[in-house]
């Protein structure tokens, strides 16, 4: 078996380069192989200064998110057999500043997630006497698909309104928020509102549909931020309509 | 941050787009097809008096109006899409013709 | 070893970039001609407020060959808009019944049912 595959992989250091650049590559053939195994061969065999994330190499980390042929993937969940007769271009996801090679710069994202309280907000704790926070198998359905979210960014780097306006809260947060918000045990929907239903939030979203296309876990962010501009808008007119409604 | 007004703007928005998704594509298919084979006809009393009646009013206002916003709202951000900003002369053109032919089909059902 | 983060910016052309942002644009544009055949509609009113003789006018330019022309070209945005519009109903507006999510297929097939009887409705009103 000596067969190989040509990688393209985007390179940039900081230190020396002024722009990015492609690097071609040329890496032993396997049909187990994915594209993450391909980038570990590079570093391990080739070019030890090529930079990249991964941890799990089992699309359960969300580290590992790089583009491959233009399409925001898991390097680890992107088979070589896929893109035998071509070369496979590696790049680092778009719409974040490159850090160095594949890595970019997550801050962005970060301080989004951490805007919309990406956790069960509660108004008043239960005594621990009272017992448990019991939930229905229909109650859990309702938000299940969005509790599987990895945060890979890979919707992101899909979502063209991210790449238009980096001050959009974007996919991946808004469905998290979308998850507690439907969570029968949670009260902060109307907290996580003021960013949620802010300019900035749901209203940014043209639900071009990328985001839920290319999610390797199977949520569907267009689908909570779709629900979540209805609901938002129902909000919206009770609260003008009510009197003393409106904060 | 705070909650933003854009419900205003988006409810008629996603009104529209459904009363156009149900009715705009029969609608075009008499007026641009069935009446120009002769298959329909449009007589004047008739469509006067469908046109003269508050119901009828109401729902060739809804036909005409929704669309011609969800439309300008879809245009509007189509534009910011395509590079060209979301800016003031965007907005005056998309919702300006909107809101104009919302006046203007109110005016001529009024006259009706 | 410095920090010197390198953004790369969105393309003018992005949505050339991929099959599915192509058709998500035509999805889009689909609202140019919504609002050309509204200002039609609104024509239609105007004549018709304006009398007989002008309302027969209007006729008369709708059956023109430019006329037809148009309004087909606005027949198959309208169709595609349609189309894409329920298509994505489910997303919007997921039905529960019982705690089980109806299946999006059912939602989508609903609008096409409520589609043809309203069509059927509008086509049996104009005389066909």
């Amino acid at each position: 078996m000596n067969e190989t595959i040509a990688l393209e992989v985007l390179r940039y250091n900081p230190d020396t380069d002024r722009e990015p650049h492609f690097q071609r590559y040329a890496v032993p053939y396997r049909d187990e192989w994915v594209v993450l195994d391909a980038l570990t061969h590079i570093k391990d065999q080739l070019d030890a200064t090529l930079c990249f994330r991964w941890s799990c190499h089992m699309a359960v980390c969300g580290s590992c998110g790089v583009m491959i042929n233009g399409e925001p993937k898991l390097g680890c969940h992107a088979f070589l057999r896929d893109y035998r007769n071509g070369v496979v271009r590696v790049e680092p996801l778009d719409h974040f500043p490159i850090e160095r090679d594949l890595v970019i710069v997550m801050d962005d994202f970060m301080a989004k997630l951490s805007s919309v309280e990406p956790y069960l907000l509660v108004d008043a704790a239960k005594p621990l006497g009272e017992g448990e926070h019991l939930q229905t198998p229909a109650e859990l359905n309702l938000f299940k698909q969005y509790a599987q979210c990895i945060n890979c960014l890979l919707c992101y780097a899909a979502c063209p309104q991210y790449g238009l306006n980096e001050g959009f809260v974007g996919p991946a947060a808004l469905a998290l928020a979308h998850r507690y918000n439907l969570d029968s045990r949670d009260t902060g929907k109307d907290r996580r509102a003021e960013v949620v239903a802010s300019n900035e939030g749901v209203w940014e979203c043209s639900f071009v549909g990328a985001c839920s296309a290319v999610c390797p876990k199977g949520v569907d962010p267009a689908a909570a931020i779709q629900q979540t501009k209805v609901s938002a808008s129902l909000d919206w007119f009770k609260a003008f309509l009510l009197p003393g409604g409106r904060k | 941050m705070a909650k933003s007004n854009k419900p205003l703007l988006w409810l008629p928005f996603a009104s529209g787009g459904l009363v156009a998704a149900f009715i705009l594509p029969v609608l075009i298919l008499i007026t641009g097809l069935l009446v120009p084979l002769g298959v329909v006809h449009l007589p004047y009393e008739r469509m006067f008096a469908f046109a003269h009646n508050p119901l009828g009013k109401l729902v060739l206002f809804g036909v005409v109006a929704l669309p011609a916003w969800h439309a300008a709202h879809r245009l509007r951000m189509t534009a910011h899409d395509l590079g060209l900003g979301g800016g003031l002369a965007v907005r005056l053109i998309c919702y300006g013709a909107a809101w104009l032919m919302i006046a203007i089909s109110a005016a001529a059902l009024l006259v009706i | 070893m410095s920090r010197r983060p390198y953004l790369r910016k969105i393309e003018r052309h992005w949505w050339l970039r991929h099959r599915r942002y192509v058709v998500y644009m035509v999805r889009e544009l689909t609202s140019l001609f919504v609002a050309l055949y509204c200002a039609l509609l609104v024509d239609g009113l105007v004549r018709l407020a304006q009398g007989q003789a002008a309302w027969e006018g209007f006729v008369a330019a709708i059956s023109s060959p430019l006329g037809v022309l148009f309004q087909l070209l606005c027949l198959v945005f309208a169709t595609f808009h349609s189309i894409t519009w329920f298509a994505v109903t489910p997303k919007a507006m997921p039905v529960m019944v019982k705690g089980e999510a109806v299946p999006p297929w059912t939602i989508v097939t609903a609008h096409y049912a409520v589609w043809a009887a309203l069509s059927l409705l509008v086509l049996v009103a104009a005389g066909v």
